[in-house]
């Protein structure tokens, strides 16, 4: 069961989204496409969530833009500077 | 029926083509990338899958420049308008078609852009020598058809530019993809553009162009992207920088459908047997009285694309009466008056005949017997 603590990774496109999920899956790491929380963007789009695993999939993405990543401890999801 | 027009559109699609277009538009049909639900999601999907296929397909090693245009004229007009400027002088060849021609024409009209233009010969080849006299300092981009969709005569694409250096090349590749393989990295093309819906076998209204790394090009278009919503200006990220308003996604999936077809198939195997085909038909033709055939029949004219006259007649005249036998083969200057120019047929035209994938050799034959009948009468 998954616990309250997750992580957010925003992205800047769709596809870049779709890239990261790509890899993910190649790497069986469990993760769910969600839409971007209000409080972090204005976006319209999707962005990845995941509960654990983080600096696995951080390293896996690694060649792909990433605009932000957020760690949910706490009431609010705060961004993570670096892993 | 026999459709021998494949150089304008291949037609029948494989059945992969339509499984994957149905797919989409009676199971999935969203807006991709424009909302958080599943069905946005699947359509993005659908796009991003397309993109990574195509990208592999050429030999491109990062997708996200792979771009989606609205068909092979619109990748060339972003690929030219978006790289040239004004003091800028560009090269192509006399074998063009209008969709590089034109832009081309508007660009030295109205953008202070010079242009070279360097004769062919009458079978479509390129001299590379004198293309390396037609540099000049300020000399920005090649622009060269591939493949002519005149004569099917195609140019060497990495001897060009081991010749041109750092000078930009843009091919324009609608006739060669998915009948000749293409290497983009290999052969250092900086720019190629190109349809889907000839030999990658999507539905018409689907373009691409991949654009190497390194090279960014003005954006001709702007919009809503699904990106970045809160600000007023466009991304500058890729795809999205020159992508923009709902895509194409009904064709796009047909192209992952299509690109299913070839990679099924084998790309060596379409070849050979467009190939066959081709050579089927010189053959008939050299059996035949009063017929002209363009082209340098098989030495560099490669391509499943030939045009012919028959003498004294017209080309819409020998066009009519195929029509009437349901053949369908194209006639007149197949928007490249250049070309006809370069060939000898202009402004009269040619008949061109296009055979496709699924084109036998019955339909070859009885193409020949009624051209023989025209002939004869």
């Amino acid at each position: 069961m998954h616990n309250n603590n997750y992580y957010i990774i925003l992205f800047y496109t769709i596809h870049d989204v779709l890239r990261a999920e790509k890899v993910l899956k190649q790497h069986n790491i469990p993760h769910e496409l969600v839409p971007v929380p209000r409080n972090l963007s204005s976006d319209c789009g999707m962005c990845v969530k995941l509960y654990d695993d983080i600096n696995n999939a951080l390293l896996l993405c690694s060649k792909i833009d990433i605009a932000g990543c957020y760690n949910s401890e706490g009431k609010e999801l705060k961004e993570i500077k670096s892993i | 029926m026999i459709y021998l027009d494949n150089a304008a559109t291949s037609f029948p699609k494989p059945q992969e083509t339509i499984d994957s277009l149905n797919r989409f538009v009676t199971k999935i049909g969203g807006n991709p990338g424009r909302s958080g639900h599943s069905l946005s999601v699947e359509a993005a999907r659908i796009v991003f899958d397309a993109r990574e296929k195509l990208t592999e397909f050429i030999h491109g090693s990062d997708s996200e420049r792979l771009i989606f245009t609205a068909n092979g004229t619109d990748s060339l007009n972003l690929a030219m308008l978006g790289l040239l400027n004004q003091g800028d002088h560009v090269i192509t060849t006399s074998m063009e078609h209008n969709s590089v021609m034109r832009p081309l024409m508007f660009l030295m009209k109205q953008g202070g852009v010079e242009l070279s233009v360097v004769q062919c010969d009458p079978y479509g080849c390129l001299d590379i020598d004198k293309l390396i006299r037609t540099i000049r300092k300020n000399t920005r981009a090649v622009v060269i058809n591939h493949g002519s969709n005149v004569i099917g005569s195609t140019q060497p694409i990495d001897t060009i530019k081991e010749a041109i250096g750092d000078i930009i090349l843009i091919v324009d590749a609608c006739q060669t993809i998915g009948s000749l393989p293409i290497e983009i990295e290999k052969d250092n093309i900086d720019i190629i553009c190109f349809s889907c819906h000839k030999s990658l076998y999507a539905l018409q209204g689907l373009g691409a162009l991949y654009i190497r790394k390194g090279l960014e090009l003005t954006p001709l278009k702007f919009g809503g992207t699904g990106s970045k919503s809160e600000s007023l200006e466009h991304p500058d990220f890729l795809p999205d920088k020159y992508e923009c308003g709902t895509p194409n996604t009904p064709g796009i999936a047909s192209l992952f459908g299509g690109l299913s077809f070839i990679e099924n198939e084998g790309l060596t195997k379409i070849s050979q047997r467009k190939r066959a085909l081709r050579d089927r038909v010189f053959r008939g033709f050299s059996d035949l009285d009063r017929i002209t055939v363009y082209g340098d029949n098989g030495k560099n004219s490669i391509l499943p694309v030939i045009s012919f006259n028959i003498e004294g007649k017209l080309p819409s005249e020998v066009g009519y009466i195929l029509n009437q036998q349901e053949i369908y083969v194209r006639v007149g200057l197949q928007c490249s008056p250049m070309a006809h120019k370069t060939i000898g047929t202009f402004p009269r035209g040619t008949v061109r005949v296009s055979p496709g994938y699924f084109t036998s050799d019955e339909d070859i034959d009885i193409f020949l017997e009624a051209v023989k009948k025209i002939a004869q009468q």
